[in-house]
């Protein structure tokens, strides 16, 4: 088989696909440009073909889909049954699959709450490296039985085999939200209000800080009950001892989570990279990054940065490595995608022996 | 490998008093929970530090002797069934709480550590550890982590494997390694992912990072009786269908009921023939809110006894009732065997009949607890194991059960684990090519299968 971009719609296509090519990457939508590849030896496996919800009772708080599935297409279906991915998938706008979303590993702002993309997946169907369908997890929300292959397949970058049905947990959308934003003249003091925030029996949606010239906004997000919500707000404010802040609702709040999952603040030109950090390691890194003029985001309670770097990755890979931080390139032109200190590499690779052992995926 | 020199390795790494050989010593390690699986290892040997137990598996590693590690021992599947020609690495001394770290929720603790010890720890800043199997009391977050042990709050708030942060781990080739971070994200595979749940097969975890969340500020927790237990488990269908996620839902049939009133007096009501347990739990003032829906959907729904935990001594109360059921039915038989199957929810009714369909049909009585809001089964086949033949027919009805579980597309645990008693069960589930896969995997962490060999693969 000459080395073309395949598009495939058949499991048993996909196989002969497998046997037939030394090296292969899978690919969705595209949405997450940084991890496309562009080597010419290896075959792109479009899957975006992929595509439909197989199975969803609502009820069961359970769906499967394909795995080229557009998230907006299943958000949208959820929304219709009161349901939704309680992670915020992000990019959903630029048209991110499932499968896309499960490979990169990635997680909006509403994974504070409920856990991130790796807590609500519950079971797959894959091709490994030998060409073979497996089967791996279950249908239902909560099982025991064997190893958890779909957890290993999050992050996996399309470099563990090709995923071709997922099924995940979902739960009850959230009737409303509102957002408190509040401003603080450093990062550090608006990271103390979060911390305490975060320790007290609160149920917030999500929280996240986005550093300025001026110090730092924290946004705080609550879901639920509309007629509660003002009440809710207001003990936020209280416990905070707020003055200068503001409170977001309707479209305005809506417009503003969708900005942070769709990552319109990025200039085209940066590349937009996730780093996983503690809340502690934030001034620091914060302080790095703005030297280097990158624009950057905390999600997540500050478990998570979104950098858009300006420069050579290798810079922000040495900086990393530094700090012992792993992260990788989501958005922006191609280049190197893992980068800082990887670890557990050790035992990665001989996960991926065993997965691969021909190596038709690309080495992780 | 002779017992003497496996002996003498073992003595330089621990003192007599640690190091367990005669018969008398072993007997207590000889099984786990579930009693009806028995073996005697070579030795026991009680590590109370880190490179104890680093230096026993590379001692096992270079004699080629299959190790099990064991915390309480309370697993129900099996898991820490030792290993004839083997030994056993107790880790109940292994119990420091490393760290604690209120302003990032986490919690880095050693494998021998008690699941209840960490809320415990955690319970001055205001935080607890999720995850509260029935044997919270008791069992260690070592084998929390190797089975992904859940208990009654999984719905809503995941299993072990979604409070796992970070581990340190010492593989069956005695490499020592880390995987993971204090950060609730990560890149790259989900490795910790896949180690949560390996049942002792990819080795022992040394230190574990645990994720701390702030303690619901309030609680509503409503008991409802019922006349039926298809009435019990319409209602479940009905609270979810509102769209409320409550922290727990819980049943119990008849049987169960009687055992755990007669062990713990927990107020149950003795005529119920299903009761229904459904906790909500977060922000006062959404409690209070979503308490207002659920007593809707509760009184349209025939029961006919229904109580609201007057505080927390009370739901204290009614929580107990429901933790001690396994044990409590040992009141009423000899010897039983407790099923883990999971079925969708909505078909959760169908099941319950298909059991006691199996119960007649097999003269054995069965009762039920389960976690209803997972669609996880806990059926308790009761038996009397002096008569001969009993353990037989128990076992048999417990595997019809399992193949229903399969059958509805559930799954064969929700959260035991497969163990030594359900790895022949594990193709029922599973394809040859899924478990080829598994194999693989196993294979290039353990080529000799030295760690608690024999677990999870059919025999």
């Amino acid at each position: 088989m000459p080395l073309e971009n395949v598009t495939v719609t058949r499991y048993n296509e996909i196989q002969e696909v497998i046997r037939s090519s030394s090296r292969l990457a899978p690919r969705g939508a595209g949405s997450k440009t940084a991890l496309q590849t562009t080597l010419s030896s290896v075959t792109t496996l479009n899957v975006s073909d992929l595509r439909g919800v197989l199975a969803y009772q609502p009820q069961e708080f359970t769906f499967t889909a394909l795995a080229g599935t557009p998230l907006a297409e299943i958000e949208r279906l959820l929304a219709e049954n009161g349901q939704y991915l309680p992670f915020d998938p992000p990019l959903v706008g630029r048209g991110a699959t499932l499968g896309g979303t499960v490979a990169a590993g990635l997680s909006g702002p509403g994974r504070y709450r409920y856990g991130g993309i790796r807590d609500f997946i519950l079971g797959l169907r894959f091709i490994d490296g030998h060409g073979k369908v497996v089967r791996a997890g279950g249908k239902v929300v909560k099982n025991a039985a064997g190893f958890d292959l779909p957890k290993l397949m999050v992050g996996s970058l399309g470099r563990l085999g090709v995923m071709l049905e997922l099924t995940f947990k979902v739960f009850p959308l959230p009737p409303s939200y509102g957002t408190l934003r509040s401003e603080f003249q450093a990062l550090s003091a608006a990271l103390d209000a979060m911390l305490h925030l975060g320790r007290l029996p609160l149920d917030i949606a999500a929280l996240e800080l986005i550093p300025h010239a001026n110090g730092a906004a924290l946004y705080i997000r609550l879901a639920g009950d509309q007629q509660i919500l003002p009440s809710r707000l207001n003990r936020l404010r209280a416990i905070l001892g707020l003055k200068d802040d503001e409170i977001l609702a309707g479209q305005t709040e809506h417009d503003f989570w969708q900005e942070q999952k769709e990552f319109t603040w990025i200039e085209a030109a940066h590349t937009l990279v996730k780093v996983p950090v503690t809340p502690r390691r934030v001034v620091a890194l914060d302080k790095q990054l703005a030297a280097h003029g990158a624009a950057r985001r905390y999600s997540a309670g500050a478990n998570l940065a979104w950098v858009a770097w300006p420069g050579d990755s290798s810079t922000l890979d040495h900086m990393l490595e530094e700090q012992g931080l792993s992260a990788l390139a989501v958005l922006g032109a191609n280049g190197q995608v893992r980068l800082g200190r990887q670890v557990g590499a050790a035992f990665e690779a001989r996960v991926k022996q065993a997965l691969d052992p021909a190596g038709k995926w690309l080495a992780l | 490998m002779d017992n003497s020199s496996l002996h003498t390795a073992l003595s330089r790494i621990y003192p007599p008093d640690r190091l367990l050989t005669n018969p008398a010593q072993l007997t207590p390690y000889e099984s786990d929970a579930l009693t009806s699986f028995r073996a005697r290892p070579k030795a026991v040997v009680i590590a109370t530090s880190q490179s104890e137990v680093i230096q026993t598996v590379r001692l096992c590693h270079q004699l080629g002797v299959p190790f099990v590690a064991r915390g309480s021992g309370t697993s129900l599947s099996g898991g820490s069934l030792p290993c004839a020609d083997g030994l056993v690495i107790a880790l109940n001394r292994l119990n420091r709480i490393i760290r604690l770290d209120p302003h990032e929720r986490l919690a880095v603790v050693e494998p021998g550590v008690v699941n209840l010890e960490v809320s415990r720890a955690a319970a001055p800043f205001g935080l607890y550890f999720a995850p509260d199997p029935s044997s919270q009391p008791v069992c260690t977050i070592g084998g929390n982590l190797a089975f992904n042990s859940g208990g009654a709050h999984c719905l809503k708030y995941g299993m072990t494997s979604n409070h796992v942060l970070a581990l340190k781990v010492v593989l069956p080739d005695g490499e020592v390694i880390e995987l993971g971070s204090e950060s609730l994200e990560s890149t790259g595979p989900d490795l910790v992912g896949l180690f949560v749940g390996s049942e002792g097969l990819f080795g022992i975890a040394l230190e574990v990072t645990l994720r701390l969340i702030p303690k619901p500020e309030a609680y509503k927790t409503v008991l409802a009786a019922y006349r039926s237990l298809g009435k019990a488990g319409d209602t479940v269908a009905q609270i979810v269908a509102c769209g409320l996620l409550p922290g727990a839902i819980e049943i119990m049939d008849n049987l169960a009921i009687q055992a755990a009133e007669a062990a713990v007096q927990a107020g149950y009501p003795l005529d119920a023939q299903g009761l229904l347990v459904v906790e909500l739990d977060g922000e006062t003032r959404i409690v209070e809110a979503e308490f207002e829906q659920l007593m809707e959907v509760i009184h349209a729904s025939g029961a006919y006894a229904v109580h609201v935990a007057r505080d927390e001594a009370d739901r204290q109360r009614i929580w107990k009732g429901r933790k001690s059921a396994f044990s409590a039915v040992g009141r009423l038989s000899p010897d039983y065997i407790v099923q883990d199957g999971v079925v969708p929810r909505s078909r959760l009714g169908e099941a319950l009949v298909e059991i006691q369909r199996l119960s007649a049909a097999y003269d054995l009585r069965v009762a039920n607890v389960f976690h209803a809001g997972d669609g996880n089964l806990h059926p308790l086949i009761l038996f009397d194991g002096r008569q001969s033949g009993a353990l037989e027919r128990a076992e048999q009805l417990a595997g019809e059960i399992l193949h229903l579980c399969v059958r509805f597309g559930g799954s064969i645990t929700g959260e035991h684990g497969i163990g030594m008693e359900k790895r022949n069960f594990l193709p029922v589930m599973f394809s040859e090519a899924d478990l080829q896969v598994m194999q693989a995997l196993h294979r290039a962490i353990d080529p000799d299968q030295i760690a608690n060999r024999g677990k999870m693969f059919p025999a």
